[in-house]
């Protein structure tokens, strides 16, 4: 469906030859290129424009050399702009602080926060030989708690007993509670999903985090998300102060520009991707093969 | 108001609006043309040319604005429900039988998405909330076989109207594609016309790749109509103008929350003037 930006590039900027420096005048050529895969990768509008801003000044007055193509040049400063925004290396889940480390999962509904906590899970239990405590704090969705519930079986990691009636701070105070006094290294709070302009949410959320104190909160999203991603990740960021970004449908065929957004607006890092419904079916973050998607490369 | 020219600049303002509502930017650039067309070199105040922004996308949107109809001859009728993971197909079947119920019609619930853990038991939930009969099986089992027996179960009832939920799957996916054409072929052997309608139920936070769900989904399952979920948060859903343009789907309903009346009929115009950044008096506070 989508041509490659480098072959749009190279139609633009190869026939230049023998000429010392990329004008302004081909870089902005180039650049309205750049924009419009940028956009159909689904990055947002503002971010679009400031990484375009950027990348245009490094390329302009670049030296062309004789043996890389102009289109491939400007490709390659793309993709390395892309990369340094996306954070350059991959940051893995920090569990460095004194057990019981809490892990909150936070995000819009049906981003795939329940499934994440479980996969999480078996990761840190089977991977890194961390005993786990997951708990549901999702009082809302129907049979969200037996959702956890069944995927705890599924990957042999225990889960808090539901107490129906309980709120999801009471829950998240039960768990820390249940954690230190069991031994357990590691507490995963899955947290109902909530729209951020749904204030009486995103106020419990916030008193959630007060309560149980995470060491790292992680905002769950959609790789396929859109334009929203700006405003989700920005809302969410200001609220309970996110420490990464986990997305979810990596497997799809989205392009995953949503990642560059939430990345650029909130500087957090992208810690994991979800790449399937299956519990083993999550990966670390790998910019360079990330800005490759984006690019359509 | 000072009133100005559409010039390209404005134009430019207008078509960042559109791209920031995920219409992407074919429909975008179409819609700014459009709108360029018209004339207004004599001047046009700002709330004006947003209603000059509404009256374009709405254009778009008004062909696909049908309400899902049920053929009371075809009894049960069958609505089969698909999409990708977590866009809200469960829960929309559940606004939808409360929908139906209120309307005094019998439903059949089918819980067929028997691979995601407490599917069964969220299907439960919304059958006992809407007064629905549920026909399950055990997690794991072939949703085909549970296709089955629910269309087999409504007939024996005589119910109005069969909802079967399915599990998400990615249009990618080939061989969670195929199971769906394997529902639909069974379905078909109860009721060669079943299934009566097919709803892809789309989220509104979703970017351009409901392009490609609209078009797969489509293709291997004969989608139509469409719901779009979620608009209750900050994005507009303006892929479903790329959309129209380009498959000329109904749209029947708009989710505006979790809540079992959170279910609303699809308004080409109040929908176009959330894209275009206009306040419904009834929702401003
Ligand atoms: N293909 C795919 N599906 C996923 C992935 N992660 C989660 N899912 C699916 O997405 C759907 C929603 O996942 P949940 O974990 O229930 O999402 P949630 O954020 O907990 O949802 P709420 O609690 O309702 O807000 C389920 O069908 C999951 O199987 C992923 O990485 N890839
Ligand atoms: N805010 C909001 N949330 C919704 C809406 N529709 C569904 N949801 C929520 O989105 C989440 C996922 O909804 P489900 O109905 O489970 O989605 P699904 O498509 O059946 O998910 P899978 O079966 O896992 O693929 C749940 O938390 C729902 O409550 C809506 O219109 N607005
Ligand atoms: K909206
Ligand atoms: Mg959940
Ligand atoms: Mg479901």
């Amino acid at each position: 469906m989508f041509e490659s930006l480098s072959e749009k590039l190279s139609g633009i900027l190869d026939k230049l030859t023998g000429r010392g420096a990329l004008s302004e005048e081909d870089v902005n050529a180039a650049m309205r290129e750049v924009r419009r895969a940028l956009l159909e990768a689904d990055v947002a509008l503002e971010v679009v424009r400031s990484f375009v801003d950027r990348t245009r000044t490094r390329a302009i007055g670049a030296a062309v050399i004789k043996s890389v193509k102009p289109g491939q040049m400007v490709v390659k400063i793309v993709h390395d702009s892309l990369v340094e925004t996306l954070g350059r290396e991959s940051q893995a889940i920090d569990l460095n602080a004194p057990a019981p480390v809490a892990i909150m999962l936070v995000g819009l509904q049906g981003a795939g926060k329940t499934t994440t906590a479980a996969k999480i899970a078996k990761r840190l239990a089977e991977r890194d030989r961390r005993k786990v405590l997951m708990a549901s704090l999702d009082v809302k969705r129907p049979a969200a708690q037996e959702q956890l519930a069944i995927l705890g079986r599924q990957v042999g990691v225990d889960t808090l007993p539901i107490i129906p009636g309980q709120d999801p701070v009471e829950i998240a105070r039960r768990a820390e509670a249940a954690a230190r006094l069991q031994g357990y290294d590691v507490v995963l709070l899955d947290t109902a999903g909530r729209t951020h302009v749904d204030e009486p949410l995103m106020e419990e959320m916030a008193q959630i985090r007060d309560a149980a104190h995470p060491h790292e909160v992680l905002l769950v999203a959609d790789a396929l998300t859109g334009q929203d991603a700006v405003n989700l990740a920005k809302s969410f960021n200001e609220r309970v102060g996110l420490t990464g970004i986990v997305l979810t449908r990596m497997d799809g065929d989205g392009r995953g520009g949503a990642a560059l957004s939430m990345r650029a607006v909130t500087g957090k890092p992208i810690k994991l991707l979800g790449v399937g419904e299956k519990m083993d079916a999550v990966e670390d973050f790998h910019p360079s093969r990330l800005a490759d998607r984006i690019l359509g490369m | 108001f000072t009133k100005r020219k559409l010039d390209a600049e404005s134009l430019d303002d207008l078509e960042d609006i559109l791209i920031q509502a995920d219409l992407g930017l074919a429909a975008a650039t179409r819609i700014r043309e459009a709108i360029g067309r018209g004339r207004y070199e004599k001047g046009i105040d700002p709330e004006a040319v947003k209603a000059v922004l509404a009256d374009e996308v709405e254009r778009a949107l008004a062909p696909v604005a049908r309400p899902l109809t049920i053929d009371p001859t075809k009894r049960p009728f069958v609505v089969l429900v698909v999409g990708v993971n977590g866009s809200g197909k469960t829960t929309t079947i559940g606004k939808l039988a409360a929908k139906l119920r209120g309307e005094g019609k019998t439903i059949v619930l089918a819980a067929g998405d028997t691979f995601r853990a407490a599917a069964i038991e969220q299907a439960r939930v919304w059958a006992r909330r809407t007064g629905s009969d549920l026909v399950e099986r055990d997690q794991g089992a072939d949703a085909a076989g549970l296709a089955f027996d629910a269309l087999t179960r409504a007939r024996e009832l005589h119910a109005d109207v069969v909802l079967m939920d399915t599990a998400g799957r990615l249009q990618n996916r080939a061989e969670l594609m195929s199971e769906l054409e394997k529902i639909i072929r069974v379905m078909k052997k109860v009721d060669p016309e079943a299934p009566h309608a097919t709803l892809l139920v789309l989220d509104a936070t979703v970017g351009q790749n409901a392009l490609s769900q609209v078009e797969i989904f489509g293709r291997i399952a004969g989608v139509t109509g469409l719901v779009m979920t979620k608009l209750d948060g900050t994005a507009r859903g303006g892929i479903l103008v790329a959309i129209a343009d380009k498959f000329a789907l109904p749209v029947h309903f708009i989710g505006v929350g979790e809540g079992v009346d959170d279910l609303e009929p699809f308004a080409a115009r109040d929908f176009a003037e959330a894209i275009a950044g206009i306040e419904r008096a009834d929702k401003a506070q």
